[in-house]
């Protein structure tokens, strides 16, 4: 369990582009970089090309221009899991299996126990039978975590975590990612439209600013509210103020 | 930790074990059904006799009754299970993959365009296992057209894939009239329509080969990849996530699912509806988990469509066709979906 970010980067990317169609770039020049245990926010208007990242970070898509790097196993958590069929819970988190099950097998009893004890570490042990429709947003969200520590991943890439989830589920999902960082020494990226969210818990920040430019760097430094109105079009003011003792900050948009 | 197989599993696989007897029960029955009245006696004597020569037909079994249960019974009871087999795994792969319960091989052009195969091969006189060969090239390319249309559309909705399904099946259904048109009248016609109309009346060795070959081969693999299912059947991205070669598995079970299919069209004609409705009675019953839906859909089918074909040959004095009765079994069953989706929607969201 590594606590102490170490200097290699897990996941890095530089002078990234990528067109769907050609001489039209979704984006172009991004670099971005995320050790062990480190947090990276990604920030952008919607259509600025998120998705497509963590599509390209995933290897789906491949990349244009530029390079990526990215040591160890990646883990994707979509922003609100559907499944077309009704699996368990267990089934679910046994997905995580897949690269070590062979081609025709199926996962063994070890799989099995493995992903009871990832389930019991979120406190959904006892839900293993429970078809995963039946959950909330919330335990969805920790089922697909428990699933990434079964697929023994050191990469968490997370579409928007914690957007189609009510306040008291966004705070628990942060946590979790904060833990599953700082704990368990993943490597966690995750995009969201929340930048209070990526001043919470993100060690980094990458704004998406237009095609062709973006800001990278330590969350505090580059989520300023200068910057963020230029992301956005819209006024924040950025917060500071005290909580059971000790210094807080977030993000107020101004709407009207 | 240590931990049990949970009740349910215990439960599911004494299902399978049950489906799988009473399939044999009922192919055993089915010797004893048809017009020329055989005792079960006799055609368990008759069966035997045929199992080990050496006995010699049991006493009692007269010549006429051994080749009524043994030659003309027997192959069509086998046809029709491997047929209900193929298609239920057919189908249960095909919804797997393309997440969607309610896709069949027929419903997305596969059986229309191996029809189309088919009759082509009967215009050019070509041999029967030249037959499955074409039904098979048919059925792939409709399959393929049928995906790249719906591809189009940019969205994961069954939709699109099932109206384009409607189109590339219209559009082989036209050529199929047109290949009827244009088939000698005295020669190739009365083939074609005979084909097309779909029987296991004309049951024999060699379209038990022709069926078993790409039905067991094919199933053995559709059973053996059934976890690879679960993976897929989460979608393209997260597939790809968990580390599944999504596109080349698709294909492969795309390529697998069709020559399944176009093997039991070119020996038995297009029977409809089969592959949709039986993987929707084993999920009832086993659960939506391929591990186990996969074995669960080869047994019902096999039992289901030999059911079908027991009542084709017995409900009324002159045979009835057996599409005719899994349309009318199986329309109903697709509205009953159809109902339940717009009222609760599948993934319940």
């Amino acid at each position: 369990m590594n606590s102490t970010p170490s200097s290699v980067p897990t996941v890095a990317f530089e002078r990234l582009g990528f067109a769907y169609h050609p001489g039209r770039p979704v984006f172009q020049n991004y670099s971005a970089c995320a050790r062990p245990g480190q947090i990276l926010a990604v920030l952008g208007q919607n259509g600025r090309g998120k998705t497509t990242l963590l599509k390209l970070l995933l290897g789906v898509l491949k990349p244009t221009e530029g390079h990526i790097a990215t040591t160890g196993r990646i883990a994707f958590v979509p922003q609100l899991f559907q499944v077309s069929f009704d699996y368990s819970v267990l089934d679910m988190v046994l997905m995580g299996c897949a690269q070590r099950v062979g081609l025709f097998g199926q996962p063994t009893r070890a799989d099995e126990a493995a992903a009871l004890e990832a389930l019991a570490r979120f406190g959904l042990a006892e839900m293993a039978d429970v078809p995963f429709h039946e959950l909330s947003g919330g335990q969805r969200q920790m089922t697909i975590f428990a699933r990434a520590l079964v697929s023994q991943a050191n990469i968490l890439l997370l579409d928007e975590p914690a957007a189609a989830l009510d306040l008291k589920n966004q705070g628990v999902i942060l946590e979790w990612i904060f833990r599953l960082a700082r704990h368990d020494g993943m490597t966690v990226l995750f995009t969201t439209h929340q930048p209070s969210q990526a001043l919470a818990v993100a060690d980094h920040a990458l704004l998406m600013n237009s095609a062709s430019e973006c800001r990278f760097g330590p969350a505090s430094e580059v989520l300023t509210e200068a910057n963020l109105q230029a992301l956005y079009g819209v006024p924040l003011k950025r917060l500071r103020f005290e909580h059971e003792g000790k210094p807080r900050e977030t993000f107020a948009p101004i709407l009207l | 930790m240590t931990r049990l197989p949970h009740p349910s599993a215990f439960r599911q696989n004494a299902l399978l074990w049950f489906f799988a007897a009473a399939l044999l029960v009922t192919m055993l029955l089915s010797l004893c059904i048809g017009a020329y009245p055989v005792s079960f006696s006799h055609v368990a004597s008759a069966a035997l006799g045929s199992l080990w020569p050496g006995s010699s037909p049991f006493p009692g079994v007269s010549d006429k009754e051994h080749i009524v249960v043994i030659l003309v019974r027997l192959p069509r009871i086998l046809l029709a299970t491997l047929a209900g087999a193929g298609l239920g795994l057919a189908g249960a792969s095909l919804q797997g993959m393309m997440r969607n319960p309610l896709v069949g091989p027929d419903l997305i052009g596969i059986t229309s365009g191996a029809s189309f195969g088919g009759v082509l091969a009967i215009l050019f006189g070509l041999a029967p296992t030249a037959i499955v060969g074409c039904a098979f090239g048919g059925g792939l390319l409709a399959l393929v057209l049928a995906s790249g249309l719906a591809r189009l559309s940019k969205s994961a909705d069954v939709l699109p894939l099932i109206l384009s399904g409607v189109i590339v099946s219209a559009f082989f259904s036209a050529l199929v009239g047109l290949a009827k048109y244009l088939a000698d009248p005295e020669t190739k016609l009365p083939g074609i329509v005979y084909w097309l109309m779909g029987s296991f009346a004309g049951a024999d060795g060699q379209k038990i080969w022709m069926l078993a070959v790409p039905t067991v081969i094919g199933g053995a693999i559709l059973i053996g990849l059934r976890w690879r299912l679960n993976l897929l059947s989460l979608g393209d991205l997260d597939a790809a996530s968990l580390g599944a070669p999504v596109a080349r598995l698709r294909w492969t079970l795309i390529g697998i699912v069709s020559f399944i299919v176009a093997a039991q069209v070119s020996v038995s004609g297009g029977v409809g509806w089969v592959g949709l409705v039986v993987p929707h009675f084993a999920r009832m019953l086993v659960g939506p988990d391929h591990r186990r839906l996969l074995p669960a859909s080869a047994l019902i089918g096999g039992f289901y469509l030999l059911a079908m074909d027991d009542l084709a040959r017995s409900i009324t004095r002159q045979e009835l066709p057996i599409g005719l009765l899994t349309a009318l079994v199986g329309t109903p069953v697709f509205a009953l979906m159809f109902w339940k989706t717009q009222t609760k929607g599948w993934a319940r969201e």
